[in-house]
């Protein structure tokens, strides 16, 4: 595309920037609102952070999440690549297109929808629901995802280095552990980062699925809010997006740092 | 076929067919059930362990009340009705606001693209929540945007924004952005700017060159972010209830009401079924879309 | 030495009834779908041999390398390796190796542990292999990269990393396919004459799937000019040159007039072709008999035509026409000749003097001439 970076252009990202960041921004400053008002600006104060720490229901929802999450997550990467694996590489087998339906159809499946039909399946077979069906019911719906992320870096993969490997001895076991494994880990790597994300935020399918026993945290800051605006959710929000913040910044400098030394060791390459 | 391939295309295919497949068979099931005040509060019309007869009396017994039951009472329709016209509405909203900011950076300079997208997909990893609830202290009465608009004088007392159609209209703009952006940007990134320079050399102004060359070539961005917005939208349950007032009626809502607070797992159960039947057509046109897309590409 | 080398038989080893192949393909057919890719197809190919594959994208050429890897198995048919069939053995258990086309290098691996890679697989003890690899690095002259990533080194000195590691596990039967594809054209020529030192000093097999027909002759001891799945002509690369067996192999090597005509047979082995009313017949020699009347395609290489301005005496063949168009390459010049009937013909004559008389030009009428044995006649 032609660049004419115009006036036009410019207005319109940064109009576009603001709506998507000046939400965040207000949240942000008014958790350290003096004042239990969240729209009148009062003075400085750290005191909902000190309330949030000291509020046992939030630290133990917060665990409960970190805990659903860690676990499903990684459940997720496993099967996710494996089905990216078999949608990719397997060619024909019986069933496959129910197969890959079914790994689609989560992701454009409505939270309510996916959360009924869990409950329900949860209920039918008569399993407890609590912290345990939580976790099956992430792996199911982040697997989809972990799956999609792999499979569209799995598609750009140059086949012919499992081939190559193959030729050179290895069983298509190894070929896989040597070769195509390290080669696509950054799409695992990320695949994961999304499933824990998912897993982190979500609120339908867990509040479905998780019983009078469990509370993650998406939960309890829906029970909270719907009651109204609280200063404290401010403070716990600061938090969250503070360390997606810099999770995000740091991952795509480390890319476009690692993106720049591999584009001069090329030229190098071709300089000597 | 080997033992190790038999492996790597069972455990995921069964952990699909069990936690996915056959929760909607139950679903399809209890929605075609009698309710009965019990826990779990449905009779089964289909008794598994009758076997064959069993199954003869389920298909007799089979009855489709619950959906007519959808049909006769003026809330379930109203309540799809109002899900279609505000998904629509609000996809037609995303794309007013995302083109722009698609098409800006597209034509930014390349140094800046690689941050730009990184701000466009920052929101999308933070707490969808925590987004919707960011909008809570501005929309309300005492908000920020009122506060705004009466210290311009365009209003002399507050207007209520936060609990009616409005918010959630803003709510669904505001966290599918994202989705609209991306794909469009994508298209749009792709586009060989020689097209538009060919174009104004045939004689066109710039801005018939931006009608008939660079938004028809941007369409297939333009349906993608389309459905990407529009078919979560009509699911929609977090933002309706956040946002949204009593006079809101958004189909995921009432499902999520009439399971937790009628206790009606029938109904509730039909109200899905049906939602996904709606939901079915833009999948599909979807996925046509994408698969267009990826032979074009080829 | 040289006493030696005067003695030894021309590398020949096709032409030897006692010879056993290395690799005989038995009526070879592989499908996909419907697609017939090769059609059933019989070939040997020698020890020491440089084979090369030659045809268009869609030939079968490379279908046919991909089955002696074993990464596709034959519809019907079999392939013997060694008088052995090769079809139930897995790829990672052939004595082949490949060296592909993208080259297929592990990006994650150092040019070292990419050449180790096959053999660290292999029964070759852990201590042998370092030295086996600095052996490879020695042999296309690698040594200083070892520690580089493939991603660090230039694009020629890649190609080198995936020869060497093709090389390493010692194969009975290297598989080339397309090696020098995505070489620039100087490079392309030097690495040729370097695959050809190589293959030598190894003594391995090379089979060399290449679309490019003078990558071929240059490298290969016998060429195989295949289409649709067929093998048109098998033979070293001057007979594929001076007698090809059907007008798509004359075609698809070099440059050729190809005049269409009827044979009738003069005596002596001899025939006349008449190929335009009221021109004198061309005077042939066929490889074989030639019925009369018989249509036949009359194909003579540019290089093969003179071209004077005079009517030549004692020529067995004159023709005469108008220059249509000349184009000067440097070192030769190609005139594109209008005869009878607005048949062009191309004569090519050697720049051999710096400056020549340009005694022909655009539309002057010259004479075209050739020897009874110049041209080959192909039956149609």
């Amino acid at each position: 595309m032609n660049r004419r970076f115009s006036w036009f252009n410019a207005t319109s990202i940064t109009l576009g920037f603001a709506f998507l960041y000046l939400p965040m921004i207000i949240l942000v400053t008014f958790s350290f609102n003096e004042s239990k008002l969240v729209t009148v600006w009062a003075g400085f104060s750290t005191k909902w952070y000190g309330e949030l720490f000291r509020d046992q229901a939030f630290l133990n929802a917060a665990w409960v999440t970190l805990k659903v999450a860690v676990i499903s997550s990684t459940v997720a990467t496993v099967l996710g690549t494996m089905a990216a694996y078999v949608i990719v590489r397997a060619g024909r087998f019986p069933g496959r297109t129910m197969f890959s339906g079914m790994i689609y159809a989560p992701l454009v499946m409505p939270e309510v929808i996916t959360g009924l039909a869990m409950l329900l399946l949860f209920i039918t077979i008569g399993l407890d629901r609590g912290v345990f069906t939580i976790i099956l019911a992430h792996i199911t719906f982040t697997m989809c995802f972990v799956s999609v992320v792999v499979s569209s870096r799995l598609a750009t993969f140059d086949r012919s280095l499992e081939e190559a490997a193959l030729d050179l001895g290895c069983t298509p076991f190894d070929a896989f552990k040597s070769v195509t494994l390290p080669i696509i880990a950054p799409a695992v790597v990320s695949g994961w980062l999304l499933a824990f994300t998912l897993s982190l935020d979500d609120l339908v399918i867990s509040q479905f699925v998780a019983g009078p026993s469990a509370t993650t945290l998406p939960m309890k800051i829906f029970s909270s809010v719907r009651l109204g605006v609280n200063p404290q959710i401010n403070a716990l929000s600061t938090i969250l997006i503070s360390i997606v913040t810099v999770g995000v910044i740091s991952a795509s400098l480390i890319s476009k740092r690692s993106i720049a030394r591999q584009r001069a060791e090329e030229l190098a390459a071709v300089r000597t | 076929m080997n033992i190790r391939r038999l492996f790597l295309i069972l455990a995921p295919y069964a952990w699909l067919l069990v936690f996915f497949l056959i929760p909607f068979a139950i679903v399809l099931k209890i929605a075609l059930s009698d309710y009965a005040i019990s826990i779990p509060p449905y009779t089964p019309v289909l008794d598994l362990s009758a076997g064959w007869d069993g199954f003869k009396s389920f298909l007799s017994a089979l009855d489709f009340e619950n959906f007519t039951f959808l049909a006769e009472d003026a809330l379930y329709y109203t309540a799809y009705l109002s899900s279609l016209k505000i998904a629509i509405i609000s996809t037609f909203l995303t794309l007013l606001v995302g083109y722009p900011i698609a098409y800006g950076m597209a034509q930014a300079p390349d140094e800046w693209r690689p941050t730009l997208m990184m701000l466009v997909i920052l929101p999308f990893w933070t707490s969808f929540l925590i987004r919707v609830y960011s909008w809570m202290s501005i929309l309300s009465n005492e908000g920020f945007l009122n506060q705004l608009l009466m210290w311009t004088g365009l209003t002399d007392s507050s207007i209520q924004i936060l609990n009616t159609n409005t918010a959630v209209y803003i709510g669904i703009v505001y966290t599918y952005l994202p989705f609209m952006v991306l794909p469009i940007y994508s298209a749009l990134e792709k586009l060989d700017g020689s097209l538009i320079e060919a174009a104004e050399d045939l004689g066109c102004s710039r801005i018939q060159a931006f009608w008939l060359v660079t938004f028809p070539l941007s369409r297939p961005g333009v349906i993608a972010g389309s459905f990407l917005v529009f078919i979560p939208a009509l699911g929609e349950f977090v933002i309706p209830s956040l946002l949204g007032g009593s006079s809101t009626l958004m189909i995921g809502k009432v499902l999520f009401e009439e399971f937790f607070n009628n206790r009606d797992w029938p109904v509730a159960s039909a109200v899905a079924v049906v939602l996904l039947l709606i939901l079915i057509i833009p999948i599909v046109l979807f996925q046509r879309n994408e698969q267009k897309q990826r032979e074009a590409d080829q | 030495m040289d006493q030696q080398s005067a003695n030894r038989p021309v590398f020949a080893p096709w032409n030897d009834p006692n010879e056993k192949p290395l690799i005989r393909f038995q009526n070879v057919t592989k499908k996909f779908g419907e697609f017939i890719a090769i059609d059933d197809l019989t070939l040997d190919i020698y020890r020491r041999e440089f084979f090369a594959l030659l045809g268009p994208s869609g030939c079968g050429k490379t279908t046919l390398m991909r089955m002696l890897a074993g990464f596709e198995k034959p519809t019907t048919g079999t392939i013997l390796l060694d008088g052995q069939d090769i079809a139930p053995i897995p790829p990672n258990r052939r004595a082949t190796n490949m060296m592909f086309q993208s080259y297929a290098l592990f990006p994650h691996l150092s040019v070292w542990d990419n050449i180790a890679f096959g053999l660290k697989r292999s029964d070759m003890p852990a201590d042998k292999i370092g030295a086996r690899v600095e052996e490879m690095l020695r042999l296309v002259r690698l040594e200083k990269f070892a520690k580089r990533k493939p991603h660090q080194i230039s694009g020629g000195q890649r190609q080198r990393v995936a020869l060497a590691r093709s090389l390493a596990k010692a194969p009975k039967l290297l598989l080339l396919d397309e090696p020098l594809g995505a070489l620039d054209k100087k490079l392309r020529q030097d690495t040729q004459f370097e695959l050809m030192d190589i293959q030598e000093k190894t003594g391995t097999t090379f089979v060399i799937v290449t679309h490019d027909q003078e990558e071929a002759m240059t490298v290969a001891s016998r060429v195989a000019v295949m289409d649709h799945g067929r093998m048109i002509q098998v033979d070293t690369p001057d007979r594929i040159y001076e007698t090809p067996n059907s007008v798509y192999v004359a075609d698809f090597i070099g440059d050729v007039n190809i005049i269409e005509g009827t044979a009738a047979p003069k005596g002596e082995g001899m025939v006349a072709i008449a190929w335009a009313e009221g021109q004198p017949e061309i005077a042939a020699t066929p490889a074989g008999q030639v019925a009369k009347g018989a249509r036949v395609h009359f194909a003579i290489r540019p290089e093969k035509v003179a071209i004077t301005t005079e009517k030549p005496e004692g020529r067995a063949n004159a023709i005469e026409g108008a220059v249509h168009d000349i184009a000067y390459l440097g070192n030769i010049s190609t005139y594109k000749v209008e005869v009878a009937g607005g048949r062009m013909i191309k004569a090519q004559v050697a720049n051999d003097r710096r400056i020549s008389r340009r005694d022909i030009s655009w539309d002057d009428r010259v004479w075209l001439s050739f020897t009874d044995t110049a041209g080959v006649v192909l039956l149609s």
